[in-house]
């Protein structure tokens, strides 16, 4: 058996003689590790579609009981089957706490860039596997604590999933399993993303310097560095949170609150903005943490099925660095509506402006690679071109909402969900798709079926379209988001409740869809055309060890050496050649 | 094939795993704690009034405190110097030395909450007072963290010293590295609790 | 004003399907939400022509061989360049004067002044009176009838009116909102009036808006507050002055 050193200790690695426990439970090796990230994660991903599933109902047909799963659901959140305003706020807060914080980001990062950022690098396996390990199973517990609210007396966290106080102090015990759980989260996220900063910094393949790493490995560094330096905003701010609920500090309380008609027994004297300012420090650069490896993975997907380079992947890097640095210092854009002086929203707009720069860069250095290529429409290369207008339509809906004015009208409306589902939906979760079509024949040896695949893609891009472009209109006229029958309540509102019908249907069909990916997922894991160990034809360095590697430790026979750039597509000095390898066994 | 530069440093880089390793995770425990005291800023510039430190608070027992930890780094380094050496016998005595160090400060730290909360000062009682009990409380979480690892290296970790010796060095230079971050905040803290 | 900005104004109001605006001041912000969009419309366009001409010309059947050499980098600068420009005078000529004129308020001699305090899951209205000045309030005095805490031995408070849910202005008049909580944070959003406000406990925040038709109308609360949000709703009714003054003392007479 082979030996590896994580932090000094021998790390006992070995064939096919480990237990079941120590190959696929507990195991060290990255892209065992990668694929339980994966499938954790997208479990989460189905989880946090459930819960909107729920709630789509109640939108479009107010105080009707949910079919199927209404009576489930127990006399305290769904009498008679219809759901209670209380268990809304309750799906509503954690569909999106789930959807951000345990499916997409551990899935983007967790999942693609454990199993890929040793492989792309040509490294043995991450820089620290005890605590790779480690920060699989602090997610799974975080998940898990966080989920657990649903089974505390009242419920799971119901304050949104920005958690504002007082609302949340004076919640019930959900928010403190949601605190709880997000601060065990955030060591996760922690150690996470050191190994990744330091396994790409420090276990390259000789001969792959900074700029000859693929763009994917570029978007998984820089958001790393996100994660490991925005997310201790919210771990401060959940500690503060935490001792508000438990040991009655007044952080967030200020003095003289009236609960229903009682004074509230606090020292006061805290504020309230304090918690947005700190979550949304936390929270502007998560959302780029969602779209930052999504823009890593088309990159691959794109440049391979154009067999063309990459276009622009110099401005392309930059542009990502330049995002990820003002990506700290426009987060009060969140916070327009509460009191801001002419002086700090100038200034809050005016970064807002200008990181939308660097987006615009990198989507159109995108599409202008499709430009002179020549495009194979494979299953993944349909969802990495889909993203390109999904996103594009998401970010440019970023602007009326990041111009102060217009904020005042779109504020906490269904245009701002509309706009960020654009991103994270039909734009992050395709890339998503893109990637696990893409990547699958490495995992598991085997591709995926083109023609289920492109029988999930159609009705996808349709439904997807059907539930989030309705809610620009809805959100025009006024609509609040957050609103247990829709707004329904409401007069003006009354025109746009068909729009909430066609949503939910649109929702309905998007779920039912995703069964072609399911069986395909499942069938091609048996059934599928065994692949060979470059299906795709591609560069990088991933592809040049067999498909579905062993799970073991140390992935490379022999140490890759790198000689030239990551897209190396129909290259100019050989004719003869449709590519050229990133890397070479080193003689 | 082997991680490499677990225990020599790249060539390009100029590090080992470790060291970047913990230096990054230094980077996001400052964000942690610039948090902190921006929350301690953005609440005591909103507050109408704002007691001194030094009228809630005992100064002597926490410059006594801060004497400690200074000193307790001293004895750090003093440990990581005699185990780069060789020495194993003085590491270990420096080593205990900074542990011993920790630990009265906790004992002392610990003290002064018990005189604050019989006196009936809680967290509950004024944001200064929760201020005072949220920094200095994660301050002491990570020195208990500290501690465990000391305590880590002075026991079971020594086996390493046996086996890879340059390997055990790395490790109490990164352990030194954390244990001074540590004497930092409280060098922050202090002040800005007590003093103004 | 540009004439421009007129006419493109006028065509997509009604094309966004905005609320009706009731306001004085409205309009500005429903200019800029055209023009934002029509920028938004012009990228889209652009780009989905140049994305449909790209995967047709550049398909594999039609072009098996991929060219190793891609498109002049000029195009990104424009692009880039473009969207920023825009941006840039969307921010500097629109959006900045139009932030800066909310900002200034009217006095309040020559407004209406209403104090606005938001609650689980109401909206309570404060009327100053004849003499203009409001009475002290203290949280010890909340109870079911006196939801602010009036307190009733301060003579400022002998004209005070105090409603639920019911909003009255008159027309033509400057509204001055002073806006506020009691528990969590709210927002106050009248969509006709082009209002929106977090209304946050621990502090008052002052916003101004000129109703320039009579009628009734809703208000929201537009943040998430707890189990009753959705149904947070108050009602604004503008009318003549005489109509105001008669509604006033009405209510006067049942405090
Ligand atoms: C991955 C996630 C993501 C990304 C990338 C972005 C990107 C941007 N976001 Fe978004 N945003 C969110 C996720 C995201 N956002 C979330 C989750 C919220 C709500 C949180 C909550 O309240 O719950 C939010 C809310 C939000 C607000 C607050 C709104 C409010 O509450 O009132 C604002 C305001 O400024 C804003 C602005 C922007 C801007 C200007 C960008 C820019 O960076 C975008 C730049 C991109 C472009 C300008 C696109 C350019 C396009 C082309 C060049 C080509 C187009 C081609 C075709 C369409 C074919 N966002
Ligand atoms: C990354 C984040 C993310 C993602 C991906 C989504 C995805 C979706 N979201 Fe969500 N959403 C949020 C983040 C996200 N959302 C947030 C932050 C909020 C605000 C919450 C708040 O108010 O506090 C919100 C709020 C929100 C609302 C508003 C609720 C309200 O205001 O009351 C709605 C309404 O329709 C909605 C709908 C949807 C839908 C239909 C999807 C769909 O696109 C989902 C589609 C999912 C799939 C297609 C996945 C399919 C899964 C599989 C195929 C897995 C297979 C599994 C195995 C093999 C094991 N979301
Ligand atoms: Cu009050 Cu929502
Ligand atoms: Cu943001």
């Amino acid at each position: 058996s082979r030996a590896g050193g994580s932090g000094g200790e021998e790390v006992a690695v070995s064939d096919s003689k480990e237990s079941f426990l120590r190959r696929w439970v507990f195991s060290l090796d990255h892209k065992v590790i990668g694929i339980q990230y994966g499938l954790t994660s997208l479990v989460f991903l189905a989880v946090g579609f459930c819960l909107i599933l729920i709630m789509r109902w109640q939108l479009a047909y107010p105080g009707e009981p949910v079919p199927i799963v209404g009576d489930l659901l127990g006399p305290l959140r769904a009498p008679d089957g219809v759901l209670q305003p209380e268990f809304y706020n309750q799906l509503g807060a954690m569909h999106g706490s789930i959807m951000v914080f345990l499916a997409i980001v551990p899935l983007v990062v967790g999942a693609f860039g454990n199993y890929l950022v040793p492989l792309q690098v040509g490294a043995p396996d991450m820089a620290f596997p005890r605590l790779n390990m480690l920060s699989y199973w602090t997610y799974l517990l975080a998940g898990l604590v966080i989920f657990s609210g649903f089974f505390l007396p009242g419920g799971a966290a119901n304050s949104g999933w920005t958690s504002y106080p007082p609302l949340s102090v004076i919640a019930t015990e959900g928010q403190t399993a949601w605190l709880v759980g997000m601060l065990i989260l955030i060591a996760s996220s922690l150690l996470g993303s050191i190994n990744i900063i330091v396994t790409i910094v420090q276990l390259r393949a000789p001969g792959l310097d900074f700029f000859k790493l693929p763009f994917f490995i570029w978007a998984q560094l820089v958001t790393s560095f996100l994660l490991l330096l925005a997310f201790p905003a919210l771990q401060a701010a959940a500690v503060l949170q935490l001792m508000d609920r438990t040991v009655g500090t007044s952080f967030f309380l200020p003095s003289g609150l009236v609960i229903s008609g009682e004074v509230m027994e606090v020292s006061g004297g805290g504020s309230p903005l304090l918690w947005q300012h700190l979550f949304w420090f936390l929270a502007h650069p998560e959302v780029y943490v969602l779209i930052l490896p999504a823009f890593g993975i088309v990159a691959e997907v794109i440049a391979n099925n154009t067999r063309r380079p990459l276009w622009g992947y110099r401005a392309m890097v930059g542009s990502t660095l330049v995002l990820a640095f003002l990506s700290f210092i426009v987060w009060a854009h969140h916070m327009f509506l509460t009191g801001m002086g002419t002086a700090i929203s100038s200034f809050f707009q005016a970064t807002t402006m200008i990181i939308s720069i660097p987006s615009v860069v990198i989507l159109t250095a995108l599409f202008l690679s499709l430009w002179g290529g020549s495009i194979r429409f494979n299953t993944p290369m349909l969802f990495a071109l889909a993203f390109l207008p999904m996103f594009g339509l998401g970010g440019l809906t970023g602007l009326p909402l990041g111009l102060a004015a217009t904020d005042i009208q779109l504020h906490d409306t269904y245009y701002v969900i509309g706009h960020f589902h654009y991103i994270v939906a039909p734009g992050t979760i395709f890339a998503i798709f893109a990637g696990i079509y893409y990547w699958f024949p490495k995992i598991t040896g085997r591709r995926m079926s083109e023609r289920l695949g492109k029988l999930h893609f159609w009705p996808s891009l349709l439904c997807m379209n059907g539930v989030f472009l309705p809610m620009f209109a809805v959100g025009l006229a006024g609509v609040s988001r957050r609103l247990y029958d829709g707004g329904a309540t409401y007069e003006f509102a009354q025109e746009t409740l068909i729009l909430n019908k066609v949503m939910s249907h649109s929702a309905y069909t998007l779920a039912a869809v995703q069964v072609f990916f399911v069986i395909n997922l499942f069938w091609s894991l048996f059934r599928g055309e065994r692949a060979t160990a470059n299906p795709w034809d591609a560069t990088t360095l991933e592809w040049t060890l067999c498909s579905s590697p062993p799970k073991a430790h140390g992935n490379f026979d022999v140490a890759p050496v790198v000689v030239r750039g990551p897209y190396e597509y129909s290259p100019v000095e050989r004719e003869d050649v449709d590519f050229l390898a990133q890397g070479e066994a080193s003689a | 094939m082997d991680i490499p530069y677990t225990v020599e440093e790249r060539s390009d880089t100029r590090l080992s795993n470790g060291k970047l390793g913990m230096w990054l995770f230094l980077a996001s425990e400052a964000m942690f704690f610039g948090s902190l005291v921006s929350a301690y800023a953005l609440l005591r510039f909103a507050a109408d009034d704002w007691p001194l430190g030094s009228d809630v608070l005992t100064v002597p027992t926490a410059a006594m405190n801060t004497a400690l930890l200074i000193a307790s780094s001293v004895s750090m380094t003093a440990a990581f110097l005699a185990i780069e050496a060789g020495h194993l016998g003085a590491f270990r005595r420096w080593l205990g030395l900074t542990t011993l160090l920790g630990i009265i400060f906790l004992v002392v730290k610990g003290y002064e909450y018990r005189e604050k909360l019989s006196h009936g000062l809680g967290p509950e009682d004024s944001t200064f007072l929760a201020l005072y009990f949220a920094l200095t409380g994660v301050h002491a979480l990570h020195l208990v963290g500290g501690l465990v690892v000391n305590l880590f290296q002075l026991g079971p970790g020594v086996a390493l010293w046996r086996r890879r010796p340059e390997q055990f060095v790395r490790r109490i230079e990164v352990t030194g590295l954390y244990w001074h971050f540590v004497d930092l905040v409280w060098l922050v803290l202090f002040p800005l609790l007590y003093l103004t | 004003m540009i004439p421009g900005q007129v006419i493109l104004g006028l065509s997509m109001a009604d094309w966004l399907g905005l609320p009706e605006d009731w306001s004085q001041d409205g309009h500005h912000i429903d200019q800029l939400l055209v023009l934002v969009h029509w920028l938004i419309l012009t990228v889209l366009i652009a780009f989905a022509a140049y994305f449909v001409l790209a995967l047709v010309r550049f398909r594999a059947g039609a072009h098996p061989q991929a060219e190793r050499k891609g498109p002049s980098s000029r195009w990104l600068w424009v692009v880039a360049g473009g969207i920023f420009a825009f941006e840039v005078i969307l921010m500097a000529f629109f959006e900045i004067p139009l932030w800066v004129s909310r900002e200034k308020l009217p006095a309040p001699e020559e407004s209406t002044v209403v104090r606005v305090t938001g609650e689980q899951f109401a909206w309570n209205f404060h009327y100053p009176g004849e003499d203009g000045i409001f009475g002290a309030t203290d949280p010890e005095y909340i109870d079911e009838i006196n939801t602010l805490g009036l307190d009733y031995d301060d003579p400022a408070s002998n004209d005070d009116l105090v409603t639920i849910n019911q909003m009255h202005v008159p027309l033509g008049k400057p509204v001055l909102v002073l806006l506020g909580s009691k528990d969590v944070i709210h927002a106050f959003s009248i969509p006709v009036m082009r209002v929106k406000q977090d209304a946050i406990p621990g502090s008052r925040i002052a916003l101004s808006f000129t109703p320039t038709r009579t009628g009734r109308t809703e208000i929201a609360c537009a943040q998430l507050c707890g189990l009753g949000h959705y149904r947070m709703r108050a009602f604004l009714t503008v009318e003549s002055e005489e109509e105001f003054a008669a509604w006033f003392e009405e209510e006067l007479e049942y405090m």
